[in-house]
């Protein structure tokens, strides 16, 4: 029998207790013992990035990280974006400029660029396209979707 | 699997002293769990540092800086002081694969995982940076370059564990600069990569370190090299006798990322326009 540990992450902003194997990763947590499927597995090796979320603020790769490593933390995911029934302004520019083509880059994209709005509001192209670099898009839609993030930081600095 | 988190440097290293089986240390994670998906290690212990307050946070001493083996990545690039005195370094960090990697991986094990390709190893070496190297008996302080032994293995014990990096104080009028070639400008693995660390007096190399990346087993210091530009103003004479010196320096692989005779031209050439950088931060004018 594999060893059991008792795991307590906070997702957006819920808190969740669970009795997990400690190789479980935190992908496979979220997805499967917490049924929050909007992050997607994509390359399971951490080079697509389609699993990214925010781990006490900072992003991850949560196919690279392990839910015991999460224990006591703060998670992010994709489904935390929408408050009170409305999009992000994220989420509206992806949609508004076709930021999306299959869609399973997109939960990934989003993380990855909140996080760089966050850090830096009103970024140049080239700032959004390293900004997403850790983050690949199967369908190669880039150009929507820096098209997208830009025209979110331009509204969400207007607001 | 049994995962650990001690709470000291010498809990660590007794876990891993205990442990019959196979034992790896937790850090980021980024190249572990990578190597544990695709089945290439099967650890019958964890042993994750994140909760030792010793491997935790950058401190600046009268010494230079001591880096926890835990910190992240993206932490040292927000260190100001730290990237003000040690701009290579920071900038080799902030390379290792994208801001999500970042966010978990720590140069501590990115010199433990031992690659050739590591993008910190050979700024971390032309820096000269030592080792926190930390047993159930006794702790050592270690040269960094003393440490990688070949693709994937260190000159460490089974139970010994990396507790923090070193990175000396230096004079005014020194730089240092790290570049590396990859097919694309983000998670991929160095080609090559080139450190060039240096003091000037008045203009002049008054002493350099020079390392390599992914051009031989481990990252590699080339002393010849650090000499060919020592004592000039970094004329183009020096600046090609340093270059050969780096391209001599290389036994490299051929793979799908670069033959052989391709990463001995390349290293010095990186080599080359890194030694420019680390002189122009360093206060110097070609």
């Amino acid at each position: 029998m594999p060893e059991s540990v008792v795991v307590d992450v906070n997702v957006n902003g819920v808190a969740y207790q669970r009795e997990i194997e400690p190789r479980l990763l935190l992908v496979e947590f979220l997805r499967e013992e917490i049924g929050l499927t909007g992050t997607h597995i994509g390359c399971d090796t951490s080079y697509c990035g389609a699993c990214t979320v925010t781990l006490n603020g900072r992003l991850v790769k949560s196919c690279t990280c392990l839910a015991v490593q999460a224990d006591g933390g703060e998670v992010c995911t994709v489904e935390g974006l929408e408050q009170n029934g409305e999009l992000h302004p994220l989420q509206e520019a992806f949609s508004e400029h076709h930021g999306l083509q299959c869609g399973y880059c997109t939960p990934g994209m989003l993380m990855a660029s909140k996080s760089l709005l966050e850090e830096n509001p009103s970024p140049s192209r080239e700032e959004i396209r390293k900004g997403i670099a850790g983050n690949l898009c199967r369908c190669t839609g880039y150009v929507n979707i820096i098209k997208a993030i830009d025209a979110a930081a331009v509204k969400m600095q207007g607001v | 699997m049994r995962y650990e988190t001690p709470e000291t440097t010498r809990d660590a290293a007794a876990l891993l002293a205990a442990e019959k089986g196979e034992a790896y240390i937790l850090a980021g994670g980024t190249d572990l769990l990578v190597r544990m998906k695709a089945g290439l290690l099967e650890p019958d212990l964890l042993v994750d540092i994140k909760q030792v307050p010793a491997m935790n946070g950058i401190q600046q001493t009268a010494a230079g800086f001591r880096i926890g083996a835990a910190v992240p990545a993206v932490e040292l690039g927000e260190h100001r002081a730290l990237g003000r005195t040690w701009p290579g370094v920071v900038e080799a960090a902030k390379l290792i694969g994208s801001d999500q990697v970042q966010g978990r991986c720590t140069i501590a094990g990115n010199l433990c995982n031992a690659s050739p390709a590591a993008d910190t190893v050979p700024a971390l070496m032309a820096a000269g940076a030592k080792a926190v190297v930390v047993g159930p008996e006794r702790r050592r302080t270690v040269p960094v370059e003393k440490l990688p032994r070949g693709p994937g293995t260190m000159a460490l014990a089974k139970s010994e564990v990396v507790e923090a990096i070193l990175l000396p104080q230096r004079p005014a009028k020194s730089g240092d600069a790290y570049l590396r070639f990859i097919p694309r400008t983000e998670m991929d693995i160095a080609v090559v990569g080139a450190a060039v660390n240096l003091t000037l007096e008045r203009g002049v190399v008054k002493t350099a370190r020079i390392a390599l990346g992914a051009v031989a087993p481990t990252a590699v210091l080339v002393p010849r090299a650090a000499r060919a530009i020592i004592g000039t103003r970094l004329d183009d004479a020096a600046l090609e006798k340093m270059a050969a010196a780096c391209s001599a320096a290389c036994n490299p692989i051929d793979d799908k990322r670069g033959t052989i005779a391709y990463r001995v031209k390349v290293a010095g050439v990186l080599a080359r326009r890194a030694a420019c950088i680390a002189y122009e931060r360093a206060g110097g004018k070609r």
